[in-house]
C-alpha cells in the first residue's frame, strides 16, 4: 500500500479548505459506492457465512456457531492442507528468487536490442492464460514417458522416470514458471536504480567477480528480490489453476479446496472459513514482511 | 560496463528455453494429426484447429471473454479517472484509506473474491448472470486502471491547466480539452492492463460463470478437468497466437514496456 502513498503527490496542496474536500469526495463517490456495495459488503457476508451452519439436507442455516472454525482448527486434514499450500508457495518463491534474480542481472547487462527482446520473451508469458501455460507443463510431464523425464534420463541425471503429475514437485515447477516474470520484473526494477559505475569502481579497486556480486550487487537488488518474493508468495499461496490441473483432484491446496466445498460438496460455510483463513493468513504475512523489509531497507527505499 | 561471460550466457539460454518450453509444446501438439496427445513427428495437421468449429462452446466463450474484458475495463476506467484525479490533487481526510480500499483487490486472493461475489450475487438474486460477472470484473480490474491513471495525473504539469483557467475555460472544457488529453497515455495503459486482467482471469470467474456466461479460461479449465486431448491445445495455441498478434500491434503503436510497467506491483 505504501506504493500509493509514494505515488500520491507532494504536489497536493498541504492545507485543504472545505470546498476542495467536497470536490474530492464527489469525484471518488462513484468508485466508493461501487467498492462498498460490491466488495466490502460481499466480504463481510463471506465472513458471516463462515459462522453459519450447514447440513447435507437442510442446506445453509443462518445461525452463529463456531462449528466450521472448530473443524478447520482441529481436523488434521486442514492443517495438512494449509501446510502444503504454504510449503508450495515458499518453495516456489525460493526457486523464482534463486533463478530469477541472476537472470534479471544478466538481462540488465545485455546490449539494448537483445535486452528488450529477451525482456519481452520472459515477460510475455505473463499475458498468456495460466491455463495454457499449465497445460504446457502437463504435456511436458505427461506420465512416465513425458519429455521432461526423457530429457533427464538421457542426460543421465535420473535412472528411472520421476512422477511429476499429481505431485507437489510438479506443482512447484509449473508454479515457479508461472510466477517467474513477477520476480524478474521486480529485480529488474531494482536494478534500474543501481549505478553501474559502482561495480566498475569496485573492479578498479581490485574486487573479484564474486566479491562484487556479494558485496555490491546483491545488497542493492535485495529490496527488489524481497518485494518480488512477497508478490510471488502471496500469488502462489492463493493459486488455483496450476494446483488444480497439475495436482489433480487428490492433492488439495487452500484455493482448490475452497472451490470444491463451494461447487462440489456445496458446504459453503466450511469453504468460506477456509477462504477467510487464507485471506487473514496472507494479509498478516504480506503486511508483516512489508513492514520488516521497509524498516530494514529504509534508506534504499527513500 | 562489463559484459556477460560464457557461464552467464549458458544460464540465460537454459532459462529462456525453460520459459518457452511449455508454451512451445502446447503449440506443437496442437498440430498433431493423431487423435491423442502427441508431438507431430511425421506430418503437421490442422484437424484440431478445424475441430474447434465443431465445439461452439469455445467460440462462444471467446466472445464472452472479449466482451466482458472490453466492457469491464471501460467501466473501470470511467470510475477510475475521477477517483484518480481526486486522489492525485486533493489532500483530504481519508485519502490514504480510500486509496488503500481501491487497491485492495490486488491483495485479496481471487479465490476469496470469487467466493464473496458468488455469495453476494446469490443472495441478491443475480447469481449466474452476465451483469454480476461484469460488476465483479470491474472491481477486480479497477486497481490497474486506477494506478496508471493516478501515475499520469500525479506526474502532469498543472501550469497548463492554470493557463487554461486564466484564459476562461470552464470546468468541463478544462477537463475535456486540457486534463484528459494530458493523462490519456496513462488512461490507455490502465485500460489495456485492465482488459488483460479481465481476459485472463480464471480463479474468480470460475466461481461465477454458468454455462451461458463461461469465459474462455473457464471453459478451457473445465474442459481440462474432464479430459486433456489435442482440442484444448489447439484452442490454447489460437489464444496464444491472438495474444502475440495483439502484443506486437500494441508494441508497434504504443510500446509494450509502458503497458507492462504497471504489472509490477509491490503491494500485491
Amino acid at each position: 500500500m505504501s506504493a500509493v502513498v509514494d505515488a500520491a503527490p507532494p504536489s497536493a496542496k498541504p492545507a485543504t479548505d472545505g470546498r476542495d474536500a467536497r470536490t474530492a469526495w464527489l469525484l471518488t463517490a462513484p468508485a466508493l459506492m461501487l467498492f462498498v456495495g460490491v466488495l466490502v459488503i460481499p466480504l463481510a457476508m463471506t465472513v458471516m457465512l463462515s459462522f453459519h451452519d450447514w447440513g447435507q439436507y437442510k442446506g445453509i442455516e443462518p445461525v452463529f456457531i463456531l462449528k466450521n472454525w472448530h473443524e478447520v482448527a482441529t481436523d488434521p486434514y486442514f492443517a495438512e492442507m494449509f501446510w502444503r499450500t504454504f510449503r508450495i508457495a515458499l518453495l516456489t518463491t525460493l526457486i523464482t528468487a534463486v533463478l530469477g534474480a541472476p537472470e534479471a542481472y544478466i538481462l540488465n547487462r545485455m546490449s539494448g536490442r537483445w535486452k528488450s527482446f529477451f525482456l519481452l520473451v520472459i515477460l510475455g508469458p505473463l499475458l498468456i492464460s495460466v491455463v495454457a501455460r499449465t497445460l504446457g507443463w502437463a504435456l511436458l510431464f505427461g506420465g512416465s514417458n513425458g519429455l521432461v523425464n526423457k530429457l533427464l534420463m538421457s542426460l543421465g541425471l535420473i535412472g528411472s522416470p520421476l512422477p511429476f503429475m499429481f505431485t507437489e514437485t510438479g506443482i512447484v515447477i509449473a508454479l515457479a514458471h508461472v510466477m517467474m516474470p513477477f520476480m524478474v520484473l521486480s529485480v529488474w526494477a531494482a536494478l534500474q536504480r543501481v549505478d553501474p559505475q559502482i561495480e566498475n569502481a569496485a573492479l578498479s579497486l581490485g574486487a573479484g567477480p564474486f566479491t562484487i556480486i556479494r558485496r555490491i550487487v546483491l545488497p542493492q537488488i535485495m529490496p527488489g528480490v524481497l518485494s518480488g518474493a512477497i508478490i510471488v508468495f502471496s500469488l502462489s499461496a492463493s493459486a488455483f489453476a496450476t494446483p488444480a490441473i497439475i495436482g489433480g483432484r487428490r492433492l488439495k491446496v487452500a484455493a482448490t479446496l475452497a472451490y470444491d466445498e463451494f461447487l462440489n460438496t456445496l458446504n459453503w460455510p466450511l469453504g468460506a472459513a477456509v477462504a477467510v483463513l487464507l485471506l487473514v493468513a496472507l494479509v498478516l504475512i504480506v503486511v508483516g514482511s512489508n513492514a520488516l523489509i521497509e524498516r530494514r531497507y529504509a534508506e534504499v527505499f527513500r | 560496463m562489463r559484459t556477460n561471460g560464457p557461464l552467464a550466457l549458458t544460464f540465460h539460454t537454459i532459462f529462456v528455453v525453460i520459459m518457452l518450453a511449455p508454451i512451445l509444446v502446447v503449440c506443437l501438439v496442437a498440430f498433431t494429426p493423431e487423435g491423442y496427445l502427441s508431438l507431430p513427428t511425421h506430418s503437421f495437421s490442422l484437424r484440431w484447429f478445424r475441430a474447434i468449429a465443431n465445439y461452439p462452446e469455445f467460440v462462444h466463450a471467446f466472445w464472452v471473454s472479449l466482451g466482458l474484458g472490453a466492457l469491464s475495463s471501460l467501466v473501470a476506467v470511467l470510475f477510475a479517472v475521477p477517483a484518480a484525479l481526486a486522489i492525485a490533487r486533493y489532500s483530504f481526510r481519508g485519502r490514504d484509506t480510500l486509496a488503500a480500499l481501491f487497491l485492495s483487490p490486488l491483495m485479496i486472493p481471487h479465490v476469496v473474491l470469487g467466493i464473496a461475489f458468488l455469495r453476494f450475487f446469490t443472495a441478491i438474486g443475480i447469481g449466474g448472470s452476465f451483469a454480476g460477472l461484469l460488476v465483479a470484473h470491474v472491481v477486480v480490474v479497477f486497481p490497474f486502471a486506477l494506478r496508471l491513471t493516478l501515475a499520469a495525473a500525479t506526474g502532469m504539469d498543472r501550469s497548463i491547466e492554470m493557463a487554461a483557467v486564466s484564459l476562461g475555460a470552464g470546468d468541463w472544457t478544462l477537463f475535456r480539452r486540457v486534463t484528459l488529453p494530458l493523462i490519456l497515455p496513462g488512461v490507455i495503459s490502465g485500460w489495456a492492463l485492465a482488459f488483460i486482467q479481465s481476459f485472463d482471469d480464471l480463479t474468480m470467474t470460475v466461481f461465477l460463470a454458468t454455462p451461458g456466461t463461461e469465459t474462455l479460461p473457464v471453459r478451457m479449465f473445465l474442459y481440462i478437468q474432464d479430459n486433456i486431448d489435442p482440442l484444448v491445445t489447439s484452442v490454447s495455441a489460437s489464444v496464444i497466437a491472438i495474444t502475440m498478434t495483439a502484443l506486437i500491434l500494441l508494441d508497434r503503436f504504443y510500446g509494450l514496456d509502458r503497458v507492462l510497467a504497471g504489472k509490477n506491483d509491490p503491494g500485491r
